[in-house]
């Protein structure tokens, strides 16, 4: 098996102290907490970075709650704790459905919820899963505390708005009643990363879409959106119709490119049909029908 | 045990009972290669090339050799010196130990570096500067004759193109006069990709060149423990009798691991080197990027039949992509191995088949992953032909082989290339496959739904049900026609019966998780009636036990279970003349049943197979010409092949808004003959069986056009897993082989072989297409339904 | 940390993986490893109680935590249920894979005493077999949950 580069090792107590390991190691430093991005990449020496800080005693970060009218996620949930919990399955039952086909059961009991986000892998159902619900990241340094949209937050692949000196901490979600989302993926195999996926939010009011949020992986959908998608939604009836128009933006709107996963235009399709569907489930919950299943 | 249920006795001979192995692994005290630690060992590890193709200028490794913990670094010129640079490969070809002038694949090595651990060794590698002059690379197999590509093997005196040979089977005329006049012709060209096999465990080596007594034993990941050291004393002039290969618990085989890889060679040098045993293991991007790989053959296939299906003749051209070395492991014959036997399961009238070996910038192999030499090429050949002829007549796949298939008044059956199959009841097979399947409900289900109303939302799952028949032919093999390297395929087993009752067995075959523990235990015990738990089984150690050329080909039962029967037989035998003595009659008065001789007509009168091995080694007076003591050899030299066979239905969903393909369903009735024990025989087919699944949806070895291999990891090489997989439904018919001591025809490689095409079969049925090629990943059957499928070993630019 | 019970300090580099501290350091060989991209599961053991990928952990990371390993099922000379579940439906052919398909099936026994089919091949669908086939390693899983250990069977008889 391949093995990683000679490295440093510090571990955190507390978020403060892993500020200012942060702050006093600099960009040559990279926090590690589940390592199931992090360490692969050091093995076959694609990272190399000189410090390793250890942030898994930071359980301070590790909860899913309810607080102040959002879903409020530490970056240190780890994808199985998300799975599991059921307040998120209450209100955000796409979390649970992308959770479900992330990776696999021993990867989750590791992986993190902000390690993910922060790979900014742009195939991560995560990060999909958080642009679709338009939630926001809490961003801490050691002198200040900031709020940023996953717009911000996504820059570019494996690009977030998270500086050297700072850490993600939190993902708040606001709570919104008469909502409804679902998850959509194709992979090649269970695991695998998506070929493509499609992940969906409606509100209604009155029988109409108030708010929609479509959030894609894997196809080449800046900031993981299509915003024309959504906006087609706003005002309409949640029906077949809308759901075939906003897939056809999506698809319209995205870039996917051709890799041994699929070519593009499948991957094309993927946007169109997979958006489709999680809108119908999406749109079904938000209209309190019987639940569908989990795949 | 824990419980109050007590387990079944285990029989005395064939049967159902729990393996012996088994003790160890589950408490993980198996000794794998990597488990192996001696004092003072050091850790080598490999440099590869990360070009396909380039001239090497220059290498630098003075940085690597002044790192503190490195002992030594190899390269070519190291090995040029000491004449090892290259060695035979399994084909009558050369291939490098390390590169000399040119990389010729990604992931060929280059340089070995040996340290104290193996983290100083991977960081070492990183000191090493290679110079490369990049050459344009030769990445299609359909491209490799073209004039103007690269020629490869300039290593090669005069040579001037990609070409390695060219090799034909069957009669040309008469196929193309039944072509000629044939009503029906259905053409149809199809891959079967570049796969690999990836046991769980890679390949590795401990070597331990002694300098006191000048033994060097080798510790290895080796199916073919004999023939690797006869090969290291004929490549390296080592004397043989100062050479022990161990092969000791192997994490699967699947033949990758028949071959010598470089690595060995270079542990052994670094072991000579710094007087110190050396222990290389590769890691998994190695493992898969440069030991051999299975298949890649390119084939155009002709099926002629009359109007009404019956089935006249088989046409087929390959084109067979070798990688840059033509280092196939199959016997020496048989450049295209068994391929031949693509007439498959039915009585035709003619058949022709032509393979054309090249030569492509690549890692080289071919023969690998239980193909049981290209057996799996020419099953999935066969077997897509006879559904693209049902496809071309609209006949049921079904009904079109039962039409077609050998009947048995017909066996032995000499087929159109030569082979004689040696029994079998084909229709009964098939039939008991579709009970099984519940064929009629299982077409009426799919006419249902096809008929149903399209629903509102996402689109319904086209069902989809797939067939395959095949012939193995297995068990290598007659001495005369079967050798690799000049080694014949005969097996030799030793059977001792100690004082006390007890038997050791000393084997010539190298299980990697077939249970030959506990198997051969149950031949002998078969034959002489001591109970398995009472046998030993030896394997796997060249200084203890008989020559013979190890595991792969499903060859095991067929030639080692033959010749361990035979040998218990003549162990047997002998009792009865010491018997004989013992009871002071005439031996024609004895009878045998299970574990004793008794005296016809006066059962008391008898000895138990114990106090015969008793008084065997005491002073009885033995009659003129036996020996004392018990036992026995024998060396076994099958008089022909065998011919399991199987039939196999799968069913399939297939989503057709993604092209997600999911398998409801797996029927597979296999015929291995008796079955020694039941429950390892289903054991092998459930195995083979996902294998299969893997090949047809999901697993591919590709590369670009640049030269990049792309399933250089578990990442992009995609094995299925628990959820892929459905619950196995198995049968079975026994037919046993008329030529085989115990009947039995082996079963290890039927299951990869059948698998694929009943997967791929039923796939084209769910979405009514005639042909698309492996891996069917969710993107190929979405552009396969649109009429445009991918070509799936190449990434083209 | 404390491997199967057992306080262990040892120096060691911080990039040295868990896998290779087990197996090389500790001499626990059972715990073994397939691939480098953390795909394959062949390495999986208990970390606190849970499996975890031993090839993605590093060794420093496991420190001041509790490692169960394979060597660890076998209680007192009783294999486990696990264990013995896998030698009774023939779970193991090469034995590979097997240490880590135990830990995590007797980690998912300790959730679930009665999976389903489903829920057993969920559990492992991180961890890949090349032999089996899976399907009887599920039919070892299912042994192992109808044949809960002797103790646990006797204080069942035994409550009020």
């Amino acid at each position: 098996m391949q093995v990683p580069a000679p490295v440093e090792y510090e571990r955190a107590r507390s978020v403060e102290d892993a500020l200012a390991l942060l702050e006093r190691r600099g960009p040559e430093a990279r926090l590690l907490a589940g390592g199931h991005s992090l360490l692969p990449m050091m093995k076959l020496r694609l990272a190399r970075p000189q410090v390793l800080i250890d942030v898994n005693e930071l359980s301070d970060l590790a909860y899913i709650r309810v607080e102040g009218g959002d879903l409020r996620i530490g970056a240190m949930a780890r994808h199985r704790d998300l799975l599991e919990s059921p307040v998120a399955w209450e209100h955000f039952p796409i979390m649970r459905e992308a959770e479900t086909v992330i990776a696999d059961p021993l990867v989750r009991n590791r992986g993190t919820v902000g390690g993910s986000l922060c790979q900014a892998d742009p195939n991560e159902d995560l990060s999909a899963v958080f642009a679709a619900l338009k939630a926001q990241a809490v961003i801490r340094s050691t002198s200040e505390s900031r709020v940023v949209s996953m717009d911000q937050f996504h820059q570019g692949p494996y690009t977030t708005a998270v500086g050297p000196a700072e850490m993600l901490v939190e993902l708040r979600v606001p709570i919104r009643p008469g909502s409804g989302s679902a998850y959509e993926k194709v992979e090649r195999r269970v695991g695998d990363w998506p070929v493509g996926a499609a992940g969906a939010f409606l509100r209604l009011d009155a029988g109409r879409v108030a708010e929609a949020g479509i959030g894609l992986a894997a196809v080449g959908a800046e900031h993981f959106r299509v915003p024309a998608a959504e906006e087609s939604l706003v005002g309409e009836e949640p029906v077949e119709e809308a759901f075939t128009e906003a897939g056809r933006l999506a698809a319209e709107g995205c870039h996917p490119v051709t890799d041994q996963r699929g070519p593009a235009d499948y991957k094309r399709h993927l946007a169109y049909e997979l958006t489709r569907r999680a809108l119908r489930r999406a749109a079904a919950r938000a209209r309190g029908e019987g639940d569908q299943p989990c795949r | 045990m824990t419980t109050a249920e007590a387990p079944p006795a285990n029989p005395v001979g064939f049967g159902r009972m729990t393996r012996k192995e088994d003790a160890r692994f589950v408490r993980g005290k198996g000794t794998y290669v990597d488990d192996v630690v001696l004092p003072g060992m050091l850790h080598g590890a490999v440099l590869r090339s990360n070009l396909a193709h380039a001239r090497i200028v220059s290498m630098d490794t003075s940085a690597a050799e002044a790192h503190p913990k490195v002992k030594a670094v190899i390269t070519g010129k190291t090995l040029e010196g000491l004449k090892l640079a290259w060695m035979p490969s399994l084909s009558h070809d050369v291939v490098p130990v390390l590169a000399t002038d040119k990389v010729r694949y990604q992931g060929q090595e280059v340089a070995f570096v040996v340290a104290e651990d193996r983290y100083s060794a991977r960081d070492a590698l990183e000191l090493i500067e290679v110079d490369y002059e990049p050459l344009p690379p030769v990445m299609d197999a359909r491209e490799a004759l073209s004039p103007g590509s690269a020629v490869i093997r300039d290593d090669i005196e005069g040579k001037a193109d990609n070409h390695i040979f060219d090799w034909e089977a069957g009669d040309r005329s008469a196929t193309d006069q039944v072509f000629e006049r044939a009503e029906v012709v259905v053409t149809q060209d199809m891959l079967y990709p570049r796969v690999h096999p990836a046991p769980m465990e890679t390949c590795g080596a401990v070597a331990h060149m002694d300098k006191v007594s000048g033994k060097l034993t080798i510790w290895c990941t080796t199916q073919a423990p004999h023939a690797h050291r006869t090969l290291y004393a004929l490549v390296a002039g080592l004397p043989e009798h100062k050479i022990r290969v161990i092969s000791p618990d192997i994490g699967g085989g699947f033949g990758n691991k028949v071959g010598i890889y470089p690595g060995y060679v270079l542990a052994v040098v670094g072991s000579i080197l710094t007087g110190a045993p050396v222990k290389w293991t590769e890691d998994r991007s190695e493992n898969l990027m440069s030991t051999s790989f299975a298949r890649d053959y390119h084939m155009h296939g002709e099926i002629a039949s009359t109007r009404d299906g019956r089935i006249t003749g088989l046409r087929v051209k390959v084109l067979a992509d070798h990688g840059a070395f033509n280092n196939t492991a199959q016997p020496s014959k048989f450049p295209a191995g068994f391929f031949h036997v693509f007439t498959g399961s039915y009585d035709l009238e003619a058949a022709h088949c032509e393979v054309t070996g090249v030569y492509t910038n690549k890692a080289p192999g071919g023969v690998a992953y239980a193909c049981s030499f290209r057996v799996t090429e020419a099953v999935y050949l066969v077997e897509r032909m006879v559904d693209c002829l049902a496809d071309e007549l609209g006949m049921d796949p079904a009904e079109l082989r039962l039409k077609n298939l050998l009947r048995p008044e017909q066996f032995p059956y000499m087929s159109k290339t030569g082979w004689e199959y040696d029994s079998g009841d084909y229709p009964r097979a098939l039939r008991l496959a579709m009970d099984i399947a519940g064929y009629e409900q299982l077409r009426a289900e799919q006419e249902r739904r096809r008929r149903a109303p399209a629903p509102q939302g996402a689109p319904a799952p086209l069902m989809g049900i797939g067939v395959s028949f095949f012939t193995e032919t297995v068990g290598a093999g007659p001495r005369k026609h079967m050798d690799i390297l000049g080694l014949g395929m005969a097996d030799g087993a030793e059977v001792r019966v100690h004082p006390t009752g007890k038997a050791v067995v000393r084997l010539s075959v190298q299980t990697q998780g077939q249970g030959h523990e506990t198997t051969f235990a149950q031949i002998v015990a078969e034959q002489l009636g001591i109970p398995p738990e009472d046998i030993e089984v030896v394997h796997g150690d060249t200084d203890n036990t008989p020559f013979g050329l190890g595991t792969y080909g499903s060859r095991s039962t067929p030639v080692s279970g033959a010749a361990v029967a035979v040998a218990a037989r003549r162990v047997r035998d002998k009792a009865r003349l010491i018997a004989s003595a013992m009871l002071e009659v005439d031996p024609d008065d004895l009878e045998w049943e299970k574990g004793r001789w008794f005296v016809r007509g006066n059962p008391t009168s008898a000895r138990t197979i114990q106090e015969i091995a008793l008084a065997a080694h005491g002073p009885l007076e033995l009659p003129e010409g036996v020996e004392g003591h018990l036992d026995a050899q024998c060396v076994y030299d099958p008089p022909n092949l065998t011919y399991p066979y199987g039939a196999y239905i799968c069913v399939v969903d297939v989503d057709p808004g993604t092209g997600v393909v999911k398998v409801r369903r797996f029927v597979a009735v296999d015929d291995c003959g008796p079955r020694i024990n039941p429950m390892i025989v289903e054991g092998q087919v459930h195995g083979g069986l996902a294998d299969g699944l893997g090949m047809a949806l999901m697993q591919v070895i590709a590369f670009d056009t640049d030269g990049n291999c792309l399933g250089g990891s578990f990442m992009d090489y995609l094995l299925p897993t628990s959820m892929e997989c459905p619950s196995w439904e198995l049968g079975e018919t026994v037919t046993p082989s008329p030529h085989h001591p115990l009947g039995c025809k082996g079963v290890g490689e039927s299951a990869t072989v059948g698998s694929p095409a009943a997967v791929v079969n039923a796939v084209m049925d769910a979405i009514g297409v005639r042909h698309a090629d492996m891996p069917l990943t969710p993107a190929q059957v979405w552009r396969a339904m649109q009429g445009r499928p991918l070509r799936t070993d190449l990434a083209l630019a | 940390m404390t491997v199967n019970g057992e306080q262990v300090t040892r120096d060691v580099e911080p990039r040295l993986l868990l896998v290779h501290f087990l197996r090389d350091d500790l001499g626990l060989t059972g715990t073994h490893w397939g691939c480098d991209t953390s795909n394959c599961g062949v390495c999986a053991v208990w970390m606190d109680g849970e499996p975890v990928k031993s090839c993605t952990v590093l060794a420093a990371m496991a420190s001041g935590h509790e490692i169960r390993t394979v060597e660890g099922l076998e209680r007192e000379g009783q294999l486990d249920p696990v264990q013995e579940g896998f030698i009774q439906e023939h779970g193991l052919q090469c034995g590979f894979c097997t240490p880590g398909m135990m830990m995590t099936a007797r980690y998912l026994l300790d959730r679930n005493p009665h999976p389903t089919d489903e829920e057993i091949r969920e559990a492992i669908s991180g961890q890949i077999c090349r032999c089996t086939g899976y399907e009887n390693i599920v039919r070892a899983v299912r042994w192992a949950a109808r044949h809960a250990a002797a103790g646990q069977a006797r204080e069942e008889v035994s409550a009020p």
